[in-house]
C-alpha cells in the first residue's frame, strides 16, 4: 500500500513534526517541544486557547439531486429531514446488522445537497457503501475527498482567530452549523462550526493544491500568534475527543459493535422513515443489550491501553479498552471500555490488567470533560 | 544535544554511567524525543536483580509504551523517587534523570556498549529511516 500525504506533508516536516502512519496516512503525530508543542501542550492550547490541525486525510462524499434526502434518509441513523440548510448534525452509517460502517457528519449544503463528512481509514469503503446503497434514488453522489485540504481550527479562542480571517460573521454560526465565506482571500470557502475535540471550533475546506494550503495555514498560524496558536497533531486530536468520549471509528465504533452498545441512542432515530439497520437494531433492543461502552477512570497507579483487558475486582475477565491514556487536561489516567452491562453502573469497581497486574478503576459518568458553557 | 562521554549506551537508548562497581542507568534524549510527553517510569524495587538485555522496567508517553532493558546485570540499590511524581524530568533533563542505580555483576559487561560518538552515529542512521 502506497502512504498518502496531504498537502501539508512539507509544512509538517519543515516545522520538525514527528511523523507516523495512520491509516494509510503519514500525518504529524506532534509537534516538535522546540516550538512549545508536544502532545500535553497541544492538548492544552486547543483546551484554553487555540490549537489547528491538518485533518485532510478526512473524507468527503456529496450527495446532490431531487431525492438526496431520501438517499440520506436511506443510509443514515439521524434524521436528516431535520435539517435546516446550513445545519449539520452527528450520524453513522450502518450495515443491516446494526453495526457501524462509520461515523460520519452530515452537512446539509442546500435545498438538495449534502455533505458527508467520513473517516480517513474507511474513504474507499463508505463511498462504495453509499453509492451501491443510493443507487435506487434520483441523487448523485461524488467523492470530493481529494479537493479539499481541511483544517481544523479548535479552541475557545478559534472563533477569535478565523473571524481576522474571514469577512463571514462567525457570530452567527452556532455550533454544528455551517456557512461560506472568504478565508485568505479565498472566495466562497466553506466553514463549519464543528470539530472533533469537545471544544469550540471551525472546520474550514479549501482547495487542495500545495501552494495555497501551505499559504492558508501559514496565514492561520501567524494571525494566531496573539492568541498562542500552536499546531496540533494526531495524537492531541486523540486525547482531546477522548477526553469528550467522541468515538474513533475501529475503537469505541466497528462492523462487529452496535448503535445501542455504543451507547448512541440520541443521534439514532428509530422512529424516522426506513434506514439501513433499523431492522436489526429493532430486534437488537428487543432482545437486550449484553455490553456496554462505560467511561473508566483508574484508581490506582497504571495507565489502560487500547486493548488491554477488563476485569471483576476477582479477577475475572470481563471486557477490554477501546481507548485509553493519560488525559492532560483533567490530569487523570481514563478509558472508555466494553463491559458485561451489570459491570455498566457509575460507581462499579474494576479492574485493568497492566503487564500482568489487575490495577483499580471506577466506571464514571461520560463525557470525562464537559466545555464549559458560555454565559 | 551532545551525548555525554563519561558513559556508555546501548542499541535500545539507555545510558549506562559506571561509577566503581556501581553505576546510574537512564534513557537518552533521543529515547525521550522519540517517546514524547513522559508521564509515566515503572522501576523494580531496591533489591531487585537485573539481567543485561532483558528488561526492567517501562517508561510511558502520553502516546506509548516502552520496555526498559538493562545495558548490564546487577542488583539495584537505588530507585529515583522523583520520576514517581516529576516524570517529565526525562523529557527536559534525559542525561541527568537517572532511573535506577544498580551494583554491577560484571563490569566487563559495559566494554561492550556504545560509545559516545558509536551511539550519535547509529541513532543518526535510525533517524534516517
Amino acid at each position: 500500500m502506497t502512504i498518502r500525504k496531504t498537502a501539508l506533508n512539507a509544512v509538517h516536516r519543515q516545522m520538525g513534526a514527528k511523523m507516523v502512519e495512520f491509516n494509510g496516512w503519514e500525518m504529524p503525530v506532534e509537534y516538535p517541544a522546540a516550538i512549545g508543542c508536544g502532545i500535553i501542550n497541544e492538548h492544552m492550547a486547543v483546551r484554553t486557547g487555540v490549537g489547528i490541525f491538518d485533518v485532510s486525510h478526512m473524507g468527503d462524499i456529496r450527495l446532490a439531486g431531487p431525492q438526496a434526502l431520501a438517499a440520506v434518509q436511506h443510509i443514515s441513523m439521524n434524521d436528516a429531514s431535520k435539517l435546516a440548510v446550513g445545519q449539520a448534525q452527528y450520524s453513522a452509517l450502518l450495515y443491516p446488522e446494526g453495526t457501524f460502517v462509520d461515523d460520519v457528519i452530515v452537512h446539509r449544503l442546500a435545498e438538495n445537497e449534502y455533505l458527508l463528512v467520513i473517516n480517513a481509514g474507511t474513504r474507499e469503503k463508505d463511498f462504495s457503501w453509499v453509492r451501491d446503497n443510493t443507487r435506487q434514488f434520483d441523487c448523485a453522489v461524488e467523492n470530493l475527498s481529494d479537493d479539499f485540504t481541511q483544517i481544523a481550527i479548535q479552541g475557545p479562542k478559534a472563533v477569535n482567530l478565523l473571524q481576522k480571517l474571514t469577512d463571514a460573521d462567525l457570530s452567527a454560526v452556532k455550533f454544528y452549523w455551517v456557512t461560506r465565506g472568504k478565508v485568505c482571500g479565498l472566495q466562497n470557502i466553506l466553514i463549519g462550526r464543528t470539530g472533533y475535540t469537545a471544544e469550540d471550533g471551525f472546520e474550514i475546506y479549501i482547495p487542495s493544491d500545495e501552494a495555497t494550503s501551505t499559504r492558508v495555514w501559514n496565514e492561520i498560524l501567524a494571525a494566531g500568534r496573539e492568541f498562542g496558536v500552536v499546531p496540533c497533531g494526531l495524537g492531541a486530536r486523540n486525547t482531546l475527543r477522548l477526553e469528550g468520549c467522541l468515538a474513533l471509528y475501529g475503537h469505541e465504533i466497528s462492523d462487529t459493535i452496535n448503535v445501542w452498545e455504543a451507547k448512541l441512542d440520541r443521534f439514532c432515530k428509530m422512529e424516522k422513515s426506513e434506514f439501513v439497520g433499523r431492522v436489526a437494531l429493532e430486534k437488537s433492543k428487543a432482545a437486550g443489550v449484553k455490553r456496554l461502552l462505560v467511561g473508566l477512570e483508574m484508581t490506582e497507579r497504571g495507565i489502560a491501553r487500547d486493548g488491554y483487558k477488563v476485569l471483576s475486582t476477582d479477577g475475572r475477565e470481563i471486557g477490554y479498552v477501546t481507548s485509553g491514556s493519560p488525559a492532560p487536561f483533567l490530569k487523570k489516567n481514563i478509558a472508555l471500555a466494553y463491559v458485561p452491562v451489570e459491570f455498566a453502573p457509575v460507581g462499579t469497581q474494576v479492574k485493568v490488567e497492566i503487564r500482568g497486574l489487575g490495577a483499580g478503576a471506577v466506571v464514571v459518568p461520560t463525557p470525562f470533560y464537559k466545555r464549559p458553557k458560555k454565559t | 544535544m551532545a551525548y555525554p562521554t563519561d558513559r556508555k549506551y546501548t542499541k535500545e537508548h539507555e545510558w549506562i554511567q559506571v561509577n566503581g562497581n556501581s553505576a546510574s542507568v537512564g534513557i537518552t534524549d533521543y529515547a525521550q524525543q522519540s517517546l514524547g510527553d513522559i508521564v509515566f517510569v515503572e522501576t523494580p524495587k531496591v533489591g531487585a536483580e537485573i539481567t543485561a538485555g532483558k528488561t526492567f522496567g517501562t517508561v510511558e508517553s502520553v502516546k506509548a509504551v516502552s520496555d526498559l532493558f538493562a545495558p548490564a546485570s546487577g542488583t539495584v540499590t537505588e530507585v529515583n523517587g522523583e520520576l514517581a511524581t516529576a516524570p517529565e524530568k526525562v523529557n527536559s533533563d534525559p542525561h541527568g534523570a537517572w532511573m535506577i542505580r544498580i551494583t554491577l555483576n560484571n563490569p566487563g559487561e559495559i566494554d561492550g556498549l556504545l560509545s559516545a560518538a558509536d551511539y550519535e552515529k547509529f541513532v543518526a542512521e535510525e533517524a534516517g529511516h
